[in-house]
């Protein structure tokens, strides 16, 4: 290895190193001067809360169990509303792919749906669906749903013409080209879209357990900020940062996974 | 010479909402097997729209176009290679969707891609290749399907100048040495006169046969076409049928 080589990959090593220690000082800056300013009473640490007094709740929470409890709720509620958008999502997609006239039909409607601010609808969905689970998982598929079929369909659509000539060259039939070319090809379109999906079915979840629950991290925000227990608010509010970056994280890991199935 | 293909009167009209095009009128021209055609035309004129047709990606307006039962195939501009199958699994595609993929077949490509200098390349993926390696295994992947007539659609058109050459001299090269028929559509005189036998000059849009010409050069390497003292003569008869400023 040259000497040059050697500077060049000790330069890219320092950089990258920076940006670590900066990232990390951000989040070490941050909570600190939070607990200094609770401490020293210069912020009302009722309103604002602390980093120790966030720990506290979890540790509390912990304790009586009522974490996990809530948690598991949410997660399963996404996870519920997550796997029937993108199934759903994708095989309308599909469903319109092979049928052209049937996607100019319905695509003003999918574009009114799509762009419709969905928490409008709460209040109904709360009365047609009932004040339960499936009250929030519908509301978080509503929100999810539409993006899936819409961003998927124009990533089946967005595939170069000259393929699809050359295939039919081949005689390939509708199927053919379908199983062969377009969907491999969208694989990391369909990734792309999925990565939205898991953020908008939490946005989903949690909106639907700020309107109608009794259990779940929305729920935990809702009933903190009823009693004005707002270190509870802050609590949940952080585990679901966590949460949704775990979440991205998991997506991430598919992605690459994915990339060398094929 | 055996006919392989043989057009007669082929019409093509393009519909819009505002108004119809006439791309191809009266395009009349039979093919003899083994033959190298080159059909050149002012752009836009409708060369690519022949091959279409051919190919049984569009459809003709009228006119008949007698296939005497041969096997026809078609190789694009754009390579189009599949990002996610390696080069044998590319060559292979168009066999598998006509499902038949058989041992033979297999040791036909495998044949032919080691012939071609991409032995080492059968199990990488398109992304490894230069351009006119891409350029090769797509006419590979053409071949595999062991069609009677090939039909070239601007082989070279997205390469450099460079490779363009050597692409050239490749695909002259493995269609003479594989014994087959094609046509091929260019914009580019010099690469029509270096490869072919036989070439069709197009009018401008409607596109009508101009002219043919016979192209009677001693050699089959392209490159050293270029050389022989008849080439500029073919170029200038050429040139001047296509009424460039006109």
């Amino acid at each position: 290895m040259s000497k040059e080589h050697l500077e060049y990959l000790k330069k890219e090593k320092k950089n990258k190193l920076v940006i670590i220690t900066s990232r990390l000082l951000i989040l070490i800056i941050f909570i600190v001067t939070w607990e200094l300013l609770s401490k020293l009473n210069l912020i009302n640490s009722f309103l604002y809360s602390s980093p120790s007094k966030i720990l506290n709740t979890i540790i509390k929470l912990i304790n009586n169990k009522e974490l996990f409890k809530h948690i598991n709720i949410t997660l399963y509620e996404v996870f519920i509303s997550f796997s029937l958008s993108s199934i759903i999502g994708i095989l309308i997609a599909t469903l319109l792919w092979f049928n052209k006239r049937l996607s100019l039909i319905i695509d003003p409607y999918l574009t009114i749906i799509n762009s419709l601010p969905k928490v409008a609808l709460g209040p109904l969905i709360i009365i047609w669906v009932g004040a339960s689970i499936n009250s929030i998982i519908f509301m978080a598929l509503l929100i999810s749903l539409f993006t899936t079929i819409i961003n998927i369909y124009s990533g089946f659509n967005s595939i170069n013409k000259d393929y699809i000539i050359m295939f039919k060259s081949f005689k390939a039939t509708k199927y053919q080209i379908f199983r062969y070319l377009i969907l491999p090809s969208s694989l990391n379109n369909i990734i792309a879209t999925l990565k939205i999906n898991i953020s908008l079915n939490l946005i989903g979840v949690i909106m639907g357990e700020l309107l109608v629950s009794k259990q779940g991290l929305g729920y935990l925000i809702m009933y903190g900020s009823q009693v004005f227990n707002l270190d509870l608010v802050l609590t949940s509010i952080f585990i679901l940062g966590i949460i949704s970056y775990l979440m991205y994280y998991l997506i991430n890991l598919i992605n690459i996974k994915s990339k060398s199935l094929i | 010479m055996n006919k392989v293909l043989e057009i007669k009167n082929l019409k093509k009209i393009y519909h819009s909402k505002e108004t119809e095009t006439i791309a191809l009128k009266d395009i009349s021209f039979t093919v003899y097997e083994g033959e190298f055609i080159s059909i050149v035309g002012p752009s836009g004129c409708g060369k690519s729209t022949i091959l279409s047709i051919l190919s049984n990606t569009l459809d003709k307006s009228s006119g008949d176009i007698d296939l005497n039962n041969k096997k026809i195939a078609y190789m694009l501009q754009n390579d189009c290679l599949l990002s996610y199958l390696t080069v044998l699994d590319n060559c292979l595609i168009g066999l598998k969707i006509q499902g038949k993929v058989t041992e033979e077949d297999k040791n036909y490509v495998i044949n032919l891609l080691n012939n071609y200098a991409l032995g080492d390349f059968i199990n990488k993926y398109p992304n490894s290749l230069s351009g006119g390696m891409k350029q090769r295994v797509a006419l590979i992947r053409t071949l595999a399907l062991k069609p009677d007539i090939l039909l070239l659609d601007e082989p070279t058109s997205a390469l450099d100048y460079q490779t363009s050459l050597t692409v050239s001299k490749d695909i002259s090269k493995i269609i003479r040495q594989e014994k087959k028929t094609a046509i091929m559509v260019t914009h580019d005189i010099n690469q029509a006169i270096s490869m072919s036998d036989k070439i069709i000059v197009l009018t401008k849009r409607p596109a009508t046969i101009k002219s043919i010409y016979n192209i009677n050069l001693s050699s089959n390497n392209p490159l050293d076409r270029k050389k022989e003292k008849d080439f500029n003569d073919y170029y200038e008869k050429i040139w001047k049928d296509l009424d460039i400023y006109e």
